[in-house]
């Protein structure tokens, strides 16, 4: 049997002179774990910024806290033991023992405390936590206390929470800088230490295994758990084009495509060396957005008429194809997961054109066409306008579907103004499952003046509920809030949450391991021979 | 000549400014805007607004250009809004993939397009006449980036196992003869270097072989109908001294100054031949700046190109007098 390698040296040697070649090529460590992200990895501060790839890198540097385990129960993961006061007020968190930053110094109270001041002032969780926090009190090196001042549901769902932005601990030094300001050292105590010298942004991030990390005793489940590492290395290889990642992916030139686009999905399957994760059960959702500051959607009746005319199959259908990817789903807090209910969700679920077109006689719209804007860049959101304006027009609206880059949608949903000023009036987005489990973390669901997502809804109605699901403390009685949250935000047209999909990541079938979380992490992999 | 040569440097300045206007302009008329990439997808508005304040976007168009060809004049190439690096930094550290990639891709057009091109000219009207002008209209006819995904199949990816007819067995050639991806440095090892380079090179090669060995193949032929050619001819010398000595090299101009020509394709084909094969360069940074609209980084990559355009065209001028000596500047 011919190895590549000697294939290689096959061809090498008739394309060039013998002799003239050296071998020089660089010893790669044993087992290297090679992994292409969904994007460029290009800031390094996974609090400053919310994009996935930077929290996916703060998962190998930093550690948490508490951690969302696999079944999305909170797990201390850097804490050891916390007390709750009889009062609910004072919530004290032992460190672990054995706790060390990757500069040799130990993990201190004082550096959590500074990590939560900084991620509470960037994270829209952290900023309600931090609604209700009377003060931080560093009792001793390895012990802190958060003093509420009233007793506040979601101290740690808060700390535990699994996405953007998550509460990285970091160093007092480097968690005191502006939080409007990137850090510009990135040591954590995570399982992996960040290689700045190794790393090429544009080509690869280098991260070798911490021999001095204490995993949890626990077995590792979800982000919870012992984060045991079995590779020495860990590269992030920035790979752009979707074909190259498949082609690589077969060649055996890198490990893990984190998410391969379902069209190329069949292909890889048909290889034996491929496997196919589902390493995110949960999976992302589809969102519908209004501009509630310009007409027509200013009027909760027209954005009835919108959510009356939608059904999820069809963007389901159209958007990811296979229905062994995809789930129709009522509910705004994911189906499967505590608060998700489908109460209510039923009118996204099957179109009811009569009643859009008589909610849009009842508003009096007059006609004039409504600027839908199609990105045609993110391939997963390219057909879910195309979508839209089929069924609004079938509910009676006129649609003036507009086309564009994502970055032009980034960039004009910005605007407030009239749709044919520059402004817009409805657009599509997505999020990841995890990031919409509860009406705090749901930014979609924000409608306090100054503070909502694009699209501005206001709604003093929907602060209420969101207020009280935080303050509450029982489980069930949050439940019964989050319904409530989810049947007022159909009754306004907030938004749409048009169906569940999910994108299965690619992995050599050498690789085993792979956690199910709803954040792509590398401790627990495994890599043997080819 | 160096008279010559200074005066077309000092022309290059008008182009260059004339570039950095319309680059700078293009930018910031386009849609799309750093500050909200930058700020991500759960930003709010006023964040943006922030971002764009502290990057200085929300002065007057004019403004923002002064500022900026102010520094490029003191060598300040500005910083990345998203890498946070300068950008001399960030094209420094592209530049060896790119450079190495066009060098060698001129070596294997260059090899390859004249021999082919002189020898269509030499059997002007015969098969391999017919051949090399075939290759040539699939060369230009077939875009960068299919040319790049069928030899990666074909060489990379595809398993070279031909069943032999009646004898029930297989021909196992290996196949994945060289990698899908990738780029290693010259100081990383020259065989891991050249290897990653190989389907690189001949994608990237295939038009301007197509464009270089129709251009030889036109010179040559009118070359040859030139009377010193019959003159060559009737003094006896062999058929291969008169095609080489005397048609090819006076039909050197021509083919020299559409190579220089070339160049052109050459830059836009190396953006798409980088994101095909993930090569870390020049080209490469120009896709994701454009997308993520990092204007520091796009307006100095695309003067970048633009000069280096220019001084090969110079290049290509004084190459000129060495070949006719006839031309003085």
């Amino acid at each position: 049997m011919i190895t590549k390698s000697t294939r290689r040296a096959v061809v090498l040697g008739a394309a060039l002179v013998a002799g003239t070649l050296a071998f020089g090529a660089v010893a790669q460590a044993q087992s290297t774990l090679r992994v292409v992200q969904h994007g460029n990895l290009t800031i390094l501060d996974p609090v400053w910024t919310t994009a996935y790839v930077t929290r996916n890198h703060g998962y190998l540097i930093y550690d948490t806290l508490f951690a969302a385990d696999e079944k999305f129960a909170i797990k201390p993961q850097m804490v050891d033991k916390h007390e709750v006061s009889a009062d609910k007020l004072t919530w004290t968190f032992t460190l672990r023992d054995g706790l060390e930053w990757h500069d040799g110094q130990p993990v201190k109270a004082e550096d959590c405390t500074a990590s939560l001041n900084r991620w509470s002032k960037r994270d829209p969780m952290g900023q309600k936590l931090f609604d209700f926090v009377k003060e931080l009190k560093v009792i001793n090196d390895k012990t802190f206390q958060i003093v509420l001042k009233e007793p506040y549901g979601l101290v740690l769902d808060s700390l535990g929470k699994p996405s953007s932005n998550t509460p990285f601990m970091m160093p007092k030094r480097i968690a005191e800088t502006d939080a409007f300001q990137q850090i510009k050292e990135y040591v954590g105590s995570g399982p992996f230490i960040y290689q700045t010298a190794q790393s090429k942004p544009g080509e690869r991030h280098v991260y070798l295994k911490n021999p001095k990390y204490k995993p949890r005793s626990e077995p590792a489940s979800g982000l919870a758990g012992g984060k045991v590492v079995k590779v020495d290395r860990v590269e992030l290889i920035e790979m752009p084009d979707t074909q190259t990642q498949a082609n690589a992916l077969l060649a055996g030139e890198i490990d893990i495509v984190e998410a391969p686009p379902h069209d190329l999905l069949p292909v890889l399957t048909k290889d034996k060396s491929i496997v196919l994760d589902d390493w995110n059960p949960l999976g992302h959702v589809f969102v519908i957005r209004f501009n509630h500051v310009v007409k027509p959607f200013d009027n909760p009746k027209v954005r009835l008429a919108a959510l009356h005319a939608i059904n999820q199959e069809d963007y389901l259908k159209a958007t990811i194809g296979d229905a062994k990817y995809y789930k129709v789903c009522g509910a705004a807090f994911i189906c499967g997961t505590p608060n998700g209910t489908e109460k209510g969700g039923e009118i996204l679920i099957k179109s009811n054109f009569e009643k859009s077109r008589e909610l849009l006689k009842e508003a009096g719209y007059d006609g004039t066409p409504i600027v839908l804007m199609q990105s045609t860049t993110l391939p997963v959101l390219t057909n879910t306008a195309p979508v839209t304006k089929a069924l609004l027009e079938q509910g009676g609206f006129k649609v003036d579907m507009q086309s564009m880059d994502w970055q032009t949608v980034v960039t004009r949903r910005t605007k407030k103004d009239p749709a044919d000023k520059g402004g817009w009036n409805v657009f599509h987005t997505y999020s990841v499952s995890a990031d919409a489990l509860n009406p705090i973390s749901n930014s979609y669901f924000v409608a306090a003046d100054g503070k909502q997502w694009f699209g501005w809804p206001v709604d003093a109605e929907m602060e209420k509920l969101r207020d009280a699901y935080a303050r509450e403390t029982d489980p069930v009685k949050q439940k019964d809030l989050a319904e409530k949250v989810q049947l007022r935000a159909l009754e306004t047209g907030q938004f749409g949450w048009i169906g569940q999909w999910y994108g299965p990541g690619a992995r050599r079938s050498n690789v085993t391991g792979w956690l199910k979380a709803p954040i792509p992490v590398f401790w627990n992999i495994e890599k043997t021979g080819k | 000549m160096f008279a010559f040569i200074a005066r077309r440097l000092v022309a290059t300045l008008p182009v260059l400014l004339f570039v950095a206007i319309f680059v700078f302009m293009l930018l910031r008329l386009t849609p799309g805007d750093p500050a909200a990439v930058i700020a991500g997808d759960n930003a709010t508005s006023d964040q943006v607004d922030a971002i764009r304040a502290k990057l200085g976007l929300e002065e007057p168009l004019h403004t923002q250009f002064f500022i900026w060809s102010g520094k490029v004049l003191a060598g300040d190439f500005g910083e990345s809004f998203f890498f946070k690096k300068t950008v001399a930094e960030l094209i420094i550290q592209r530049i060896e993939p790119t450079a190495m990639l066009a060098l060698c891709t001129l070596l294997l057009a260059v090899s390859i397009a004249v021999p082919l091109g002189v020898l269509a000219a030499a059997k002007q009207g015969g098969w391999v006449d017919r051949l090399v002008m075939g290759f040539s209209v699939m060369g230009f006819s077939v875009p960068v980036f299919v040319v790049g995904y069928l030899l990666i199949y074909v060489f990379a990816i595809l398993p070279w196992e031909i069943p032999i007819p009646w004898t029930g067995t297989v021909l196992d050639l290996g196949g994945q003869w060289l990698p899908v991806q990738g780029y290693r440095r010259i100081s990383e090892g020259f065989g891991d270097f050249i290897i990653r380079l190989i389907l690189p090179s001949i994608t990237l090669a295939v038009i301007y072989i197509a464009l270089v060995s129709r251009i030889t193949r036109a010179s040559v032929i009118e070359t040859l109908g030139e009377d010193y050619i019959r003159t060559a001819r009737a003094k006896g010398l062999p058929a291969r001294t008169v095609l080489l000595r005397h048609a090819l090299r006076n039909a050197a101009v021509p083919i020299i100054t559409v190579i220089g020509i070339g160049i052109a394709l050459l830059i836009g084909g190396v953006v798409v031949t980088e994101s095909v094969y993930n090569i870390p360069g020049i080209g490469r940074l120009t896709v994701d700046a454009v997308l993520a609209r990092d204007f520091p980084v796009i307006q100095v990559v695309i003067l970048m190109f633009s000069f280096v355009y220019v001084l090969i065209n110079l290049l290509i001028d004084i190459a000129y007098s060495f070949f006719d000596p006839r031309i003085r500047y």
